[in-house]
């Protein structure tokens, strides 16, 4: 059952995402009526890679239900770095904390961790693997802004590396969206998430240019093309421009239309974007706090 | 006697492995440890005429029967062979591999990224698909060449 522990988007019934996506409305209307629903629980933060961001907003939802956080601190300050494997690791923050949200960069991570304690777990993200948090919060954002009935989504930019790509692509199949997936062809999706679809019955389609289709979209989630993952610059260059936005590139599109981001953005949103209505992607990195104390309530509560 | 049996000589006791797609009867060796250095008595026969595969090849290894494990990893290279335990010259019992819905600790996952290839104490899992299997943890679907991820250990 998802409400002990969080590790795929894929564990999600749309009657389950109803249920977050619910619960996170009603604790944004009044947040203060949750100040105190867990002040005797402690949350383990574990975080094996740098994520600034994703770390803080756990921090903030836990805080913000009236708990606290504990934290391991740096990889290299901590017993990580004398070889402690991650399953001993879990075992034993098992006996401290009330609950665990793991960042790890290896695939496959959290299922593992999962394996080795009872304690609610949540996946913050396994290495190119998946980000559940971050499309509860991606779903919130498009059901508050244009809902899910007849929703038809481009999702456009490194679709090969980037797990929220692939949990968000997994949990749209379960509101029924059609799916349009926008990148060049060496960062195409890769084969499991391809096949996830397909069982699901999904409705996809690929392109390589944006133009075609972005008139017909109610949404456009951009990613970030990852310079690192090219061999050299001027290949990276070619690529990444033609995957950039701006003010003027969004006049074809629909005038209802919201452009998302998880963030951090480099340059493939324009600054020129921000200015306009489209520009959701703020918005949606504040709807992380709601739709994780909704997350954290209904977890630590089960318990 | 057939023909194409005689191609492979008699075993007195142990397992006759038929059916094999062509090609794959030195994978079967690999799942089974058998290099040729542990001393069993090994017969194999390869591209034989068959009216079932066209080609296929047979396995024969003297004083030996398979595991559960053994015979679900052949399942996933050959799955429509047979496994014919001998006794005494006879054929004591046949019966036709069933591809399982999960093999574990047999295979490596091909994703340097994923978690079973850390140091970790946790043994690969993965799920068997239609054409492929796929590893319960990064998910990643090995379809082709499915031998080569076989375990070293
Ligand atoms: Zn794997």
């Amino acid at each position: 059952m998802w409400t002990d522990q969080l590790v795929s988007a894929k564990q999600l019934s749309r009657a389950d995402i109803d249920a977050v996506l619910d619960h996170a409305a009603e604790i944004d209307e009044n947040p203060a009526a949750f100040a105190d629903r867990h002040t005797d629980k402690l949350l383990a933060l574990l975080f094996y890679e740098p994520s600034t961001r994703t770390r803080l907003s756990f921090e903030t939802a836990m805080k913000r239900l009236g708990g606290d956080v504990i934290d391991m601190g740096s990889v290299e300050a901590s017993s990580v770095k004398k070889g402690e494997t991650l399953a001993d690791t879990v075992r034993v923050i098992e006996g401290y904390a009330d609950g665990i949200v793991l960042r790890h960069p290896s695939q496959g991570s959290a299922t593992m961790a999962a394996e080795y304690v009872d304690v609610p777990l949540v996946n913050a993200g396994d290495g190119a693997g998946q980000h559940p948090t971050q499309t509860l919060l991606d779903l919130y954002t498009i059901r508050k802004n244009v809902g899910f009935d007849d929703l038809t989504v481009g999702i456009m930019g490194d679709l090969k590396y980037g797990r929220t790509v692939h949990s968000l692509a997994n949990a749209l199949t379960q509101v029924d969206a059609s799916q349009h997936f926008i990148s060049p062809d060496s960062l195409k999706l890769p084969r499991r998430v391809r096949y996830d679809l397909h069982e699901a019955g999904a409705n996809v389609k690929e392109h390589t240019e944006l133009d075609e289709i972005l008139p017909s979209l109610d949404v456009l989630y951009v990613t970030r093309i990852q310079r690192e993952r090219f061999p050299d610059e001027s290949e990276y260059r070619a690529v990444a421009g033609q995957y950039q936005i701006d003010a003027e590139l969004l006049e074809a599109a629909s005038d209802d239309l919201i452009v998302m981001h998880p963030l951090p953005r480099v340059d493939e949103i324009a600054a020129d974007v921000d200015g306009t209505d489209f520009a959701n992607y703020f918005e949606q990195a504040h709807n992380g706090i709601p739709v994780r104390m909704a997350l954290l309530d209904m977890m630590l509560d089960n318990e | 006697m057939s023909d194409h049996e005689l191609r492979v000589s008699k075993i007195k006791s142990g397992t006759v492995i038929d059916h094999i797609p062509g090609g794959q009867a030195l994978n079967v060796l690999a799942i089974l440890g058998i290099d040729g250095s542990t001393g069993e008595a090994v017969s194999v026969g390869m591209n034989v005429p068959s009216d079932r595969l066209g080609r296929k090849d047979i396995v024969k290894v003297e004083s030996r029967e398979l595991s559960q494990d053994e015979v679900d990893v052949i399942s996933l290279i050959a799955p429509m062979a047979s496994i014919n335990i001998i006794r005494d010259y006879e054929v004591q019992r046949k019966h036709r591999v069933e591809r399982p819905n999960s093999v574990q600790g047999v295979l490596e996952c091909p994703n340097p990224s994923c978690i079973t290839n850390e140091r970790e104490p946790v043994k690969t899992r993965f799920t068997v698909l239609d054409d492929a299997v796929r590893c319960d943890y990064c998910e990643t679907i090995v379809r082709d060449n499915i031998a080569e991820h076989i375990s070293d250990d």
